[in-house]
């Protein structure tokens, strides 16, 4: 399955430098050859050789699942892209900033013929460092698109001072403590922190959490700007006390009204005949409302790390490899969603270990 | 069930492989000459004496492919619509303005064409007048009924059944979801749609009256008439999948007959022209023809190492010609 073509999604609100990042990696020498699949109505010109319009048509699934939504222009144009096989090593999918994420997502794993050739690396998400407290507030998109990113890029940092990037910083972790942040301007970053995450994979959930409030900053030196950042990466994130999900000291933190994670965990190994019906009618219950959860698990006389990851109703999940010799056999769940009953699911995770 | 058939009549010997340089997308026989459709710029033809000729169709990938007995057409992402002839003559039929990928392309009784570009399809008449009606959403499927010039148009929620030569505004046939295959029966009574969820829709076209299809492991891709036209084969599931056609009522209410099961999904299936057997390709590469009245089955082709994509008989049902996702091709005489 390792031919599996990567996907790359962009989201942002309108205005906040998707395309400046899209031109970015298209232009950069990276001996890489890219399909990109832009919405249609695009006014800036992409410079790639292999631009394809698309039309966002989302529709629901004829499955009684209401939230279940699919990117029908997804699947054709994905299954017009893989005949041209070898002609291209990644996709990347520029959606329009007011599109919510959740049916491009879901296309990759509800078409076996789209799951079958392409999977998703990541979604990127372009923040405008200015203006993106305001669209939290107002625009349930914004919202959407950083609940959902794998990396979240604040963009134009240069344009606000650095305890107003700290306070976007803030309501962003609010959101989505999960993804890789950095702060950029005018989209400058490294490609390989965008493209190749694998985020999906999942794999980052046990690595990011030692440092999951550590900003990166990308920054052209030499170019006259004097940075002054306020929060370095010293200032003592401590994470020995069980503080999984708001656990920094040093920054402002903010709970969303609205939007939270849940994030579980445990030593116990887990029971798959407990687990799987739990988790199957968590989703079916509170599908709706839950966007992304992923987990890494350890299932009782199971060798094998189990990976799982869902949007909305539609769970996905796989044994990914054999636990390594020396690795603690931790059980790690994240659910990033509107209102969910934390209680709740924490008890349900709970009493799925293995007796 | 993951015996490969090794003891089963076969006719594997009887293949004469064809020289593809791509995966194969489609076939089609054009009288007794093989067409293979790659998924970029290109046709293969197979002449009954043997002569292979490598055709030239698109600047690019070829999305769509549909055939009579005389011509095939093909849309591309070049925006260009080709017709071929078995002596690999081509003639351009149209080429979009915008230069839109060509999804759809269909042909119908007297030699009328289609096409679809976005959520545009357009006609071209017997006598060669086109035109054009926009639905509400991308085309997911054109077909013709038998008679008449009549063009199905499925799409998002539901299809649109369109008489271009009639002033009458196209009428629409409801059922939420996305349609991406479509098929009329030979009778013209019935309209079966392929959805996005691994089901059929159906249509019974005198009353509209609703027909779901379903208990499929995967979205159907491949329909097929039998030659009598009282079975539709599809793929979509691990076996065979047969539904019955026979009453008036089509196959509401009724079972369909399940044949030739494996531990991989069907992935294409092709009807005999005048008999009742069904060539069945899988997703491990494996051919199969199967008897439907007794689920008898002959080797056709051992499996291999992707999906058989497109299996065609010639007219007279002494050839079967079938491609891979892998490039391998090749023509059985049955004859």
């Amino acid at each position: 399955m390792s031919d599996r073509i990567p996907v790359t999604v962009l989201t942002g609100y309108l205005g906040a430098g998707k395309t400046t990042l899209l031109n970015r990696i298209l232009s950069e020498q990276h001996g890489q050859k890219f399909a990109v699949i832009v919405n249609e109505f695009g006014e800036i010109g992409i410079d790639n050789d292999l631009v394809v319009g698309a039309d966002e048509e989302v529709f629901e699934m004829n499955n009684g699942c209401i939230c279940c939504t699919v990117r029908g222009d997804l699947v054709r144009i994905i299954d017009g892209l893989m005949r041209r096989k070898g002609k291209f090593d990644a996709i990347i999918v520029e959606t329009t900033g007011l599109a919510d994420p959740a049916p491009v997502a879901q296309t990759f794993f509800v078409d076996e013929n789209v799951g079958r050739k392409t999977k998703l690396d990541a979604v990127v998400t372009v923040a405008d460092a200015k203006w993106l407290k305001d669209r939290l507030k107002d625009a349930p998109e914004a919202k959407n698109q950083i609940a959902f990113a794998d990396v979240i890029l604040i963009n134009k940092a240069d344009l606000v001072k650095p305890d107003e990037l700290a306070d976007v910083e803030a309501h962003i972790r609010g959101i989505n403590p999960y993804a890789r942040l950095h702060t950029t301007e005018r989209c400058r970053i490294p490609l390989l922190e965008v493209l190749g995450r694998n985020a999906f994979d999942l794999d980052r959930i046990l690595d990011i959490e030692p440092e999951f409030l550590a900003v990166e900053h990308h920054h052209e030196h030499g170019d006259g700007h004097d940075h002054d950042h306020q929060h370095d990466h010293g200032h003592g994130h401590d994470h020995g006390h069980g503080h999984h999900v708001h656990g920094g000291s040093g920054l402002k933190h903010y709970h969303d009204e609205e939007m939270q994670s849940v994030s579980l965990s445990t030593e116990r190994p887990l029971d798959p005949d407990k687990f799987f019906p739990w988790v199957q009618d968590l989703v079916q219950k509170e599908g709706p409302n839950i966007l992304r959860c992923k987990g890494i698990l350890a299932f009782k006389d199971d060798d094998q790390r189990f990976v799982l990851q869902g949007v909305h109703m539609i769970l996905d999940g796989d044994h990914q490899r054999e636990w390594k010799s020396g690795e603690q056999r931790v059980s790690r769940m994240v659910f990033i969603g509107r209102n969910l009953p934390q209680g709740k699911i924490r008890e349900g995770f709970e009493s799925c270990a293995a007796s | 069930m993951s015996d490969t058939r090794g003891d089963i009549p076969s006719v594997v010997e009887r293949t004469r492989p064809v020289t593809v340089d791509a995966p194969v997308v489609d076939v089609r026989f054009l009288g007794d000459t093989a067409a293979f459709v790659l998924g970029e710029e290109a046709l293969v033809l197979l002449a009954r004496n043997g002569e292979e000729r490598r055709v030239a169709v698109h600047a690019g990938v070829v999305l769509s492919a549909a055939a009579d007995d005389e011509r095939i057409v093909t849309g591309g992402d070049d925006g260009k619509v080709v017709a071929t002839d078995a002596s690999g003559a081509t003639t351009a039929i149209a080429a979009d303005a915008k230069r839109r990928w060509i999804d759809q392309v269909a042909v119908g009784p007297n030699g009328a064409l289609a096409w679809s570009a976005g959520k545009t399809a357009f006609v071209r008449s017997p006598k060669g007048g086109e035109q054009s009606l926009d639905v509400p959403s991308t085309v997911g499927a054109l077909a013709f009924l038998p008679k008449g010039f009549r063009l199905a148009i499925a799409h998002y929620g539901g299809a649109t059944l369109w008489f271009p030569s009639a002033q009458a505004e196209p009428e629409r046939l409801e059922w939420k979801g996305s349609h991406l295959a479509a098929t009329v029966s030979r009778d013209g009574r019935f309209l079966i749609t392929a959805m996005q969820e691994p089901t059929l829709h159906g249509w019974r076209l005198i009353d509209r009256k609703d027909m779901r299809m379903q208990g499929y492991t995967t979205r159907v891709r491949s329909l097929a008439w039998s030659a009598d036209g009282k079975w539709l084969a599809t793929s979509g599931s691990t076996q065979l999948i047969l539904w019955p056609f026979h009453a008036k009522d089509g196959p509401m209410g009724k079972t369909p007959q399940l044949l030739a099961p494996m531990d991989v999904p069907v992935d294409t299936v092709g009807c005999h022209p005048t008999q009742g057997v069904v060539a069945v390709g899988y997703a491990n590469g494996l051919v199969l023809l199967v008897r439907i009245d007794d689920g008898a089955e002959i080797l056709a082709r051992k499996p291999g190492e992707a999906p058989v994509t497109a299996v065609a008989w010639s007219a007279d049902g002494k050839l079967l010609a079938f491609g891979t996702e892998d490039a391998k091709a090749g023509v059985i005489d049955l004859g």
